[in-house]
């Protein structure tokens, strides 16, 4: 997992709240054994009509945000099914951080899991960020350090994040070999059980 | 101190505990299937890491499995993710209901039926609808591919403590009214993210009423709720389910375990986070109109209109639910026509739904204008009920009698309901595109399914019933 600190980019403002994962990876694309290559069905029946075509009004296909790292979006981001292929494409799109004033419990987890900065704020500061970048180019620089968002016009915002998972993000630790650092106390546990 | 069921169940698993980390979490029980364990498997391999305890998987396929000819899958992708599970068991040593297997069937339905699922068990799948095991006083919830990988290799998970809530349904349900009915009210009333960061335990007389059946239908959308699992402290009902199933253990030993896992249940004074509580005598027969599971109502009422809420957020969410359902403000929810119905999903589909929705339809016919399908949740389910005679009634009907698999709940196999046409579906999520792309999903129970498969639009099952007498 790639480590994560400092990201500066402009904002890509998804005005919706409940997107859950099937509409960020829709089904037919769950299919593949690997981890890689679904950035290009991100959201793919938003951004896509039936034949193929982009659909224009759908901010991913507006090209002032094609460099943009940090997707901005309402309430109860990522609810509905667990597919770790919505947190796959994201990250294969090109975004580092998602900001929104909720998550559903498991997307906030596969998140973390690979690399990717879930960050909350509050509901008023979510749809400022939002309006701001649908106005013009709005450049924001994340600090995972300081657990701050600082805006170009220099607003300043914090946000909280759970200690052990900040770590991991900034030291893009395999957690795997860090459990295994607590293999005796899985085989007393285990002992006990057998007991 | 007395305690909630939830708080019990995480004591009894805590292998490691400090101060600022989550708590390393002992798993018993690991659910796999095909479409979110590739990676997980390939990740082991790659660094060259085993399964650690085989003996407490258990995998089967059900998101891709054809539902008409059970061996021939066209789709090449399908075919190959199919194949690699079957491997990847192999190769590590994981117990597998394959294709053909007489056990097959969905992951959520097996499980019980298998009585894999047990009181007291912390069971994880990577499926979010695992919140289903709750139903038997489990810990279940879902997990994404990394934490499969995660649990494959070291039978734990790092996991914060969750809060509790109480959910409470008050009183006796009303004639017609259903398990499914019950979780699409309790969603509606509370919103689709009461439960974020919550476990949630279903209390009340109503509940108690339950069968076995009942309650996973009803902790099985727990995920709809937005909670991390949901769960039904064990009583008799649920020892009485489990009683003679093939991995609970026999005799003295079972009833043992059976004492055991009662004296799981919350105790009386135990204090939660939060509680909220509904009243069987608010729910009625139950359909969506949106595009989430929230977007509900009773079936006697209307599509509401932008009016009916203040937040600006919730009228634009509204307005781009309408628009994808082609469906007008304030319009009768019983005079929208569907063309589809499907009878299926890990919500709905274990016999007891296969029993009901056959009793509304026996003798009538499946209107013209509909495509019909009954999917059982598993071989076992579909055994069962070909023994009674049902699929003779749903084929009488007009209805088409499928092989099992999770099938036109999410279309991954070749069963979807096409663009701009609509579904009365018994299954959980009426996402956009959930059943096809520019498809329409209509949640309801099964009884609901059946009654809208004979008119060819929603409507009130209970014009299809009879009243029981009150006994005075
Ligand atoms: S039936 Fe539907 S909800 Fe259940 S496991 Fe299968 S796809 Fe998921």
């Amino acid at each position: 997992m790639k480590p994560i600190n400092k990201i500066s980019s402009v904002l890509t403002p998804l005005e919706r709240k409940n997107v859950d994962t099937d509409q960020i990876i829709s089904k037919e694309f769950l299919k593949r054994i690997e981890r890689t290559g679904f950035g290009k069905y991100l959201f793919y029946h938003w951004r896509f009509h039936a034949d193929g075509t982009p659909i224009e009004d759908f901010v991913l296909n507006n090209p002032r945000f094609e460099n943009s790292e940090i997707l901005v979006a309402q309430e109860n981001f990522g609810c509905g099914s667990s597919r770790e292929h919505a947190p796959w494409a994201i990250l294969d799109y090109g975004f580092r951080v998602v900001i929104a004033p909720s998550y559903a419990d498991i997307f906030y987890n596969n998140c973390v899991k690979n690399g990717i900065l879930p960050i909350r704020l509050k509901d008023q500061e979510v749809d400022e960020l939002i309006s701001k970048g649908q106005q013009q180019n709005f450049k924001l620089e994340i600090n995972l350090e300081d657990q701050s968002v600082t805006g170009q016009d220099g607003t300043r915002y914090e946000f909280e994040i759970d200690p052990y998972w900040k770590e991991m993000l900034l030291k893009g630790w395999d957690e795997i070999a860090l459990t295994f650092q607590y293999d005796s106390y899985i085989a007393a546990y285990e002992e006990k059980q057998r007991a | 101190m007395a305690k909630t069921i939830i708080e019990k169940i995480w004591e009894q698993h805590v292998v490691f505990e400090e101060q600022g980390k989550p708590d390393l979490l002992y798993i018993d029980l690991h659910l796999l299937h095909e479409v979110t364990s590739p990676q997980a498997f390939e990740g082991l391999r790659l660094n060259g890491r085993k399964v650690r305890r085989p003996d407490l998987c258990f995998a089967t396929m059900d998101h891709n499995v054809p539902t008409r000819n059970r061996n021939t899958i066209t789709d090449p992708i399908s075919r190959k993710q199919i194949k690699t599970l079957q491997d990847n068991c192999d190769e590590f040593g994981v117990p597998l209901a394959g294709i053909n297997h007489p056990d097959q069937g969905i992951v959520h339905v097996i499980g019980p039926e298998l009585g894999l699922t047990q009181p007291g068990k912390t069971i994880v799948c990577g499926d979010s609808h695992t919140s289903t095991h709750g139903a038997f006083g489990a810990l279940a919830f879902g997990i994404g591919t990394s934490e499969v990988e995660h649990v494959l290799s070291t039978q734990t998970l790092w996991q914060s403590k969750p809060k509790t809530m109480e959910v409470r349904i008050d009183g006796k349900l009303g004639f017609g009214v259903t398990a499914k009915d019950v979780i699409l009210a309790i969603i509606s009333k509370f919103g689709i993210d009461m439960g974020t960061g919550y476990v949630m335990e279903y209390t009340g007389e109503a509940v108690r009423n339950l069968t076995m059946e009942e309650r996973m239908t009803i902790c099985n959308m727990s995920i709809e709720a937005g909670a991390r699992a949901g769960l039904i402290s064990p009583d008799q009902t649920t020892i009485e389910y489990l009683r003679g199933r093939r991995h609970v253990p026999e005799g003295d030993a079972f009833e043992q375990e059976a004492d055991r896992w009662l004296a799981l249940a919350t105790d009386e004074g135990a204090q939660y986070d939060a509680t909220v509580s509904i009243h069987a005598d608010e729910i009625s027969p139950f359909v969506t109109w949106g595009t989430n599971p929230s977007m509900g109502s009773g079936i006697a009422e209307r599509v509401p209109s932008a009016a009916d809420y203040d937040k600006q957020s919730d009228k634009d969410a509204l307005k781009q639910a309408l628009a994808y359902m082609h469906l007008e403000e304030g319009m009768p929810l019983s005079s929208i026509a569907i063309q589809h119905v499907f009878i299926g999903s890990c919500t709905n589909a274990r016999l007891s739904d296969l029993r009901a929705a056959s009793e509304i339809i026996k003798g009538k016919k499946v209107h013209p204008s509909v495509t019909a399908i009954v999917v059982p949740g598993s071989e076992t389910v579909k055994r069962a009920a070909e023994q009674e005679g049902l699929d003779q009634v749903f084929l009488e009907a007009g209805f088409e009698w499928r092989e099992t698999g999770c099938s036109m709940c999410l279309a991954m196999n070749e069963d979807s309901v096409p663009a701009g046409e609509r579904c009365a579906s018994t299954s959980n999520r009426n996402f956009e595109g959930r059943q096809g792309a520019g498809s329409m999903t209509h949640l309801v129970s099964p009884v609901m399914a059946a009654a809208a498969a004979i008119e060819g639009h929603l409507t009130d099952v209970r014009n299809y019933m009879e009243e029981p007498v009150a006994s005075v």
